[in-house]
């Protein structure tokens, strides 16, 4: 019954409420486009630390977790595998170059070069990627270089290809040419996509300043990637990386261990830039409920009259709720709906370089969420029409 | 014929202490099974209090209510609004009808409030519209509907359940005078025709040639009741004779009034 009288008085006025479906559609778009930012961004920054095949990660013990911050000598390394508990451990180097593409634009101009994280490690230790397609690392200072799909297909290259590196040595500008041997996939850093080379080759053609700030020959890496001989049930595991935690930082000197997550949300930025996203989405939502509530507190406003005849000639309040819950819902189901489907509809059609992402599991959160705006924005809505008395249908009240 | 409806000494006070209003002032009459009752008097002497009362939208202060035998004040409100749907036809002043729904769907609310609308239902409904004069207006939607026509809609909702009383408050108000005589010969039609009881509060007593009995109420009390035909008649043409304006204190008075024990002086 509830439902009968909610699907006729929206179908008599499918006009107003279509309207009201389609803020709800753009709502929807503008809650799923900054979930996307949000993921995309997020993935941009994160990705490689996130996908990295390690139990633990070590900094250097006063960088506060600042990856840039944080040097590690060989020395290190050697440590840190002598520790019992750890099967193997591997360095990792950040830095970032620019790719050289060749040929022109449309307009005649070169093109601009492909900036990436120029990200150093070990082969076959923790930290190298592994590759979809070619092959991994082989040599320690091989002119080789595992590249992520990103940089493959925005650069052009594929595996066999030969690329050029453009980096800032002390002042002068030097080019220094890799080959392709694997690509790799979901290993930006830093809100870049990212190439792989060997830790001595990487040391060769890094940005240098004027002034060089350490010794050279001494190796050195940001962050050394642990992987440890894990028990295989899950509380025994989580128990043993705290276990080993404590025991690297105690047997290693200078060194902070944490998990991964924790050295994912200590990137500079991230938590931040997620935050702030996450408090626009939550805004988007919030707004959603007072537009909706309003609307609908609107209608009821109008319809006093009309709810006390109903009321009057017997109808009970669970038919009145009902008929309001479902009218809600469907306009606000139709509205998510189609701005769900515009949305992804646009998505599929974005530009590889947009950092724009969608995760079924927090596209299907904020999906959700938006279907909740409704049913919440009504609330007051239905609450006052409860309140209704059927006396004012006779133009009394009590 | 049996009684369809019976008040018993029926008080309404509004507020309490100063502000206290005594709106309906210790009422009590019948009404039989196929009567039509008109209720009448002055502005702000108790009908509409008395109809909401009838209809269990508004406890009496005290006194008691029959409906087929069924008291009202033993009912709490989940029962009053089922007796509402089941037992009782309304007609209101105005927005009587659900603006979404066509004058069909409209009258078949009623049946879907008690249950549901099959085929049968909807014929009912059909027919009903039909004999209203309604047979071209079944989907048209209140706004295409002229007053009149939404007024035979309302009632054509008050019936279609078949319902034991009918109340209908100031069904006419907005109506012309050739629509009003209309829409007051069809709902005397229905009642007679189907043994319901109906009441109708009404300001224009010329609607009178169409009931049994008139009831005039003045300060919430009962001031006289008239059921000889030619009196009925004789009260509504006088009306008519001197113009439109509605009964006013005068004339309540220049007949006997009902003494505080419900009955006329001798
Ligand atoms: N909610 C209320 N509170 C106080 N007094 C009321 C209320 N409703 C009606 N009254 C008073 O009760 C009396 C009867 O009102 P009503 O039943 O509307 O009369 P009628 O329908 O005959 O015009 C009037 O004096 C009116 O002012
Ligand atoms: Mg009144």
């Amino acid at each position: 019954m509830g439902a009968y009288l909610a699907f006729k008085e929206t179908w008599r006025n499918r006009g107003r409420f279509l309207l009201v479906s389609l803020l709800v559609a753009l709502l929807t778009a503008l809650v799923l486009f900054i979930a996307g930012l949000t993921e995309g961004l997020g993935r941009g920054n994160i990705e490689y630390l996130s996908n990295l095949d390690a139990d633990l990660i070590a900094y250097q013990a006063d960088a506060q977790l600042l990856i840039a911050a944080s040097r590690l000598a060989r020395g290190t390394l050697q440590d840190i595998e002598r520790v019992p508990g750890v099967k193997i451990a591997g360095p990792i180097e950040f830095s970032r170059v620019s790719i050289i593409l060749p040929g022109t634009t449309p307009q005649g101009q070169p093109r601009k070069p492909l900036d990436v994280s120029l990200i150093q490690v070990e082969p076959g230790r923790p930290g190298e990627p592994p590759v979809r397609f070619g092959r991994q690392l082989q040599n320690r200072r091989g002119k080789e270089a595992i590249i992520d799909s990103l940089v493959a297909r925005r650069a052009g290259l594929t595996v066999g290809d030969e690329f050029t590196i453009r980096s800032l040595q002390g002042t002068r500008e030097e080019f220094y040419t890799l080959r392709v041997v694997g690509i790799t996939t979901s290993q930006q850093y830093s809100i870049q996509p990212s190439i792989i080379v060997p830790l001595l080759t990487g040391d060769q053609i890094k940005p240098k300043p004027a002034v060089e700030d350490r010794p050279s020959g001494d190796i050195s890496a940001n962050i050394i990637a642990i992987k440890l001989d894990m028990p295989a049930d899950p509380n025994e595991a989580r128990a043993f990386r705290e276990l080993m935690k404590r025991r690297l930082e105690s047997q290693v000197k200078k060194i902070q261990v944490v998990d991964i997550r924790t050295a994912y949300e200590n990137t500079p930025g991230y938590s931040a830039q997620q935050g702030t996203l996450d408090t626009q989405r939550y805004f988007a939502l919030v707004i959603g409920v007072l537009v909706l509530g309003g609307f609908f507190q609107i209608q009821a406003l109008q319809k006093v009259a009309q709810i006390g005849v109903l009321k009057a000639i017997g109808t009970p309040n669970r038919t009145i709720v009902a008929a309001s819950l479902v009218q809600i819902t469907s306009v606000t189901a139709l509205g998510v709906f189609i701005g769900g489907v515009v949305t992804l509809g646009l998505a599929v059609a974005l530009p590889v370089g947009v950092p724009i992402a969608f995760s079924p599991q927090t596209t299907l959160i904020a999906l959700a969420s938006l279907l909740l705006i409704g049913p919440l924005g009504g609330l007051l809505s239905i609450r006052y029409s409860v309140g209704v008395e059927p006396l004012t249908a006779l133009g009394l009240s009590q | 014929m049996g009684v369809a409806l019976e008040v018993h000494n029926v008080t309404k006070i509004y507020g309490s202490g100063e502000s206290a209003v005594v709106a309906v002032n210790n009422v009590s009459f019948s009404v039989a099974e196929g009567e039509f009752v008109a209720l009448v008097g002055p502005s702000g002497s108790g009908k509409t209090t008395l109809l909401a009362m009838l209809a269990g939208l508004l406890y009496p202060t005290s006194g008691s209510i029959y409906i087929g035998g069924h008291d009202l004040g033993k009912m709490d409100d989940a029962q009053r609004t089922a007796f509402r749907r089941q037992r009782i036809g309304f007609t209101f002043q105005a927005n009587n009808l659900m603006p979404y729904l066509t004058a069909r769907e409209n009258v078949e609310l009623m049946m879907r409030l008690n249950g549901g609308c099959k085929s049968e239902c909807s014929r009912m409904a059909v027919e009903l519209l039909i004999r209203l004069g309604l047979g071209q207006r079944l989907n048209n939607l209140p706004r295409q509907l002229s007053g009149g026509e939404q007024q035979r809609v309302a009632i054509a909702r008050a019936l279609i359940h078949n319902p034991a009383v009918v109340l209908a408050d100031e069904p006419t108000a907005s109506l012309d005078t050739e629509r009003a005589y209309q829409v007051v010969e069809i709902f005397a039609d229905m009642i007679h025709g189907h043994r319901r009881a109906g009441i109708m509060v009404t300001h224009d007593l010329r609607m009178c040639i169409y009931v049994d009995r008139v009831i005039q109420m003045q300060d919430g009390r009962i001031a006289r009741i008239l059921s000889n035909r030619d009196e009925i008649d004789a009260f509504a043409s006088a009306k008519r004779q001197r113009g439109e304006e509605a009964v006013t204190l005068a004339e309540a008075t220049s007949v006997p009034r009902m003494t505080s024990d419900g009955r006329f002086p001798q």
